[in-house]
């Protein structure tokens, strides 16, 4: 049969893989929820180039400023009613208010709202239009636009987002589920058998590699279909990057679940783990902005060191020998973990 | 090969704590080739502990000798494992597996053993072979675990609790397949608290109590040193002075007397001779039966006996 010819460690792959993909949550919990986090999140911090000013003019010269304004092309002029535009600048439906006076020569009277930039910065503009009457031989200026795609939010999000998945998958993917599997003392009922502990965890870090590799193959596609992010370095190496990622934190899972004899206490150990990592490991923003004194201890930090690889790789260009002091953190926070995890491991 | 399967002495497990808990306080057990062994004995007497201690599963903690298959733990693990069958208790295998993956999964690790339908079909599963684990009733996950107890075609099995909380109808398929293991020579121990099941199915029972063994030998001479065989259970209407112990036990064929509340149980040898003389004592004295019965004894009249407990009485020392 050619079942029978099937390794003990194929047979417990195929085992984790089916109980897998036969919960439905499972699947989208992995697959369909980093999806949707990345599209809120790409739509939220979508930031489009700043190409409207938006300008009301009041008074009886409105008119008039309103032909001035209207050669530079990015100004969007409102002459709104006398008692609604104070309104309006209060709830930024306009950026700036000129008031105009009696008369053309008399200089208008600019309010602004100074604890917001687009209002200063508009009333910067509208200075320089009236700037640029007093001097109108000026030499024209070129302009030229960076635009490139790599230093939008959502570039940065994404290898951050592949990081938090990649810790996310090792921890309840293992932690979770040899948990579970002590709880229902199908953990002991394996071990009454002649099954080689050792096949037994290889097959559970196995089984989540192999998702990792669809959930990442999943993210890195949407990323480039929806967004149009790129990875500038090599995507072998990106790879590479994520195996090592994924390894680790299977090894970290591993070692989180070795002892825990109920779900609740898996569950509590995980989160006390991950939460701090969500926020100070540079998952949505920069792990940079925490103070200097802190730095030593979030830079050590296994997805800090992740992610700091992912985004040198993705956004950087670099190779991973760049990359080799969080890469080396990483692989000896995999090591350790699961070296002492082996140790401690509870069988029985 | 040794005609004993198992052979333990002064097998001993000690939990630490404040106060350490002696699960196992020095058992003995010879379990023969070919025999179904019962060890019998209310929740919390040691059965399991003693099972998994055996199984390999535990350690003891202290032990005199203790061979299973004529090899040791910790010397002949594997050898161990490939030639014996487990089913623990309340095992949850895995939900989304199918019946055949599972026993498939189970087959792998063995290095000989049955065919995953061969297994299936002792056990009665042929149906369910592509149903997920979840959608089994109690009976047949029960059945489940024994099919994959079996897959390495093991010489010495393992049963702890295999009844536990099935239906009559679901119990009595089990002893079937347990028997028809038993009837291809091959060993099976089982824990059970259920007197019926240790008198019909096993050929030798240990009541355990209390982390000892208590009293050992085949259903019928466990009974036998009762000293009847039946028993006649009965009690009183109100009227009349208090019946005590001492007159029943003076009355002819009565072995010993056990009053309960106000419940007599007698062991008696003779019904024919024990019964009469009953009736005629309390009608000399004056007094009526609000309820009698007589039965054959069970293995549950003798660890009352000896304990002056219910088998099924509370979980005291769990």
């Amino acid at each position: 049969m050619s079942r029978r010819a099937l390794h003990p460690l194929g047979h417990l792959v195929l085992a984790r893989i089916r109980m897998f993909y036969r919960q439905p949550e499972a699947v989208f919990w992995t697959y369909g929820f980093p999806l949707v986090m990345i599209t809120a999140l790409g739509l939220a911090f979508r930031e489009e180039p700043k190409t409207t000013i938006l300008v009301d003019v009041v008074g009886p010269q409105a008119e008039a400023f309103q032909t001035r304004l209207a050669k530079d092309s990015r100004f969007k002029v409102v002459r709104p009613a006398e008692s609604d535009w104070k309104k309006r600048l209060q709830s930024g439906k306009t950026n700036l208010v000129v008031e105009t006076g009696a008369s053309p020569t008399e200089p208008p009277q600019f309010w602004d709202e100074p604890r917001r930039a687009d209002s200063l910065f508009a009333r910067e503009a509208v200075e320089n239009v009236l700037l640029h009457e007093l001097v109108p031989e000026r030499p024209a200026i070129a302009e030229k636009h960076l635009d490139e795609v790599g230093s939008r939010y959502i570039d940065f999000l994404l290898p951050g987002m592949i990081g938090m998945n990649l810790m996310g998958g090792g921890m309840w993917g293992i932690g979770f589920v040899v948990v579970d599997m002590r709880v229902r003392k199908l953990l002991k009922r394996l071990l009454a058998t002649p099954m080689r502990r050792s096949d037994f965890l290889l097959s559970v870090m196995l089984a989540r590699l192999i998702f990792t590799l669809f959930d990442m193959i999943f993210l890195i596609t949407f990323g480039y279909l929806a967004f149009g992010v790129r990875c500038s370095g090599s995507l072998l190496e990106l790879s590479l990057v994520m195996a090592i990622g994924g390894t680790s934190f299977a090894g970290i899972g591993l070692l989180v679940a070795s002892r825990a004899q109920t779900i609740d206490a898996i569950s509590g150990l995980m989160n006390l783990i991950m939460l701090p990592m969500w926020i100070a490991s540079g998952v949505f923003f920069s792990a940079e902005r925490f103070p200097e004194v802190f730095q030593p201890i979030v830079q050590a930090l296994p997805l800090t060191c992740l992610n700091n690889a992912l985004r040198g790789v993705m956004l950087d260009g670099d190779s991973i020998v760049t990359q080799w002091r969080p890469l080396l953190a990483l692989v000896a926070w995999g090591v350790v973990s699961f070296t002492v995890s082996l140790r401690i491991f509870r069988w029985k | 090969m040794s005609s004993l399967a198992i052979s333990c002495r002064q097998l001993v497990k000690r939990y630490d704590g404040k106060p350490p808990v002696e699960a196992v306080r020095g058992v003995d057990l010879e379990v023969r080739t070919g025999e179904c062994f019962g060890l019998l004995g209310p929740n919390g007497a040691g059965k399991t502990t003693t099972m998994e201690i055996l199984e390999g599963l535990l350690d003891a903690t202290a032990s005199e000798k203790m061979e299973v298959l004529g090899l040791e733990w910790g010397r002949d693990d594997e050898t161990i494992r490939n030639r014996i069958g487990i089913s623990l208790q309340e095992t949850r295998l895995s939900d989304k597996l199918t019946v055949l993956e599972t026993v498939n999964l189970f087959r792998s690790f063995y290095r000989s053993g049955l065919e995953p339908i061969e297994a299936i079909r002792r056990v009665s599963l042929e149906d369910k072979c592509g149903a997920h684990v979840e959608k089994l009733s109690g009976g047949q996950r029960q059945r489940l675990a024994v099919a994959c107890a079996i897959i390495g075609d093991p010489e010495l099995l393992f049963l702890d609790e295999p009844t536990t909380g099935l239906d009559p109808h679901s119990r009595r398929e089990l002893w079937e397949i347990i028997r028809g293991f038993k009837s291809a020579g091959r060993t099976v121990l089982l824990t059970t608290h259920y007197m019926d099941e240790a008198e019909r199915l096993c050929d030798r029972v240990a009541v355990v109590d209390q982390g000892q063994v208590i009293a050992l030998g085949t259903p019928v001479e466990l009974i036998a040193r009762l000293g009847g065989q039946h028993i006649v259970d009965f009690s009183l209407s109100g009227a009349g002075n208090p019946l005590t112990a001492d007159e029943v036990q003076a009355l002819p064929s009565v072995q010993s007397v056990r009053l309960d509340g106000g419940n007599f149980t007698l062991s008696v040898t003779e019904p024919h001779v024990a019964l009469p003389g009953l009736m005629n004592y309390l009608q000399q004295t004056g007094r009526e039966f609000a309820t009698l019965t007589t039965r054959h004894a069970t293995l549950e009249d003798v660890f009352v006996t000896l304990t002056g407990r219910h088998l099924q009485e509370g979980e005291e020392a769990a």
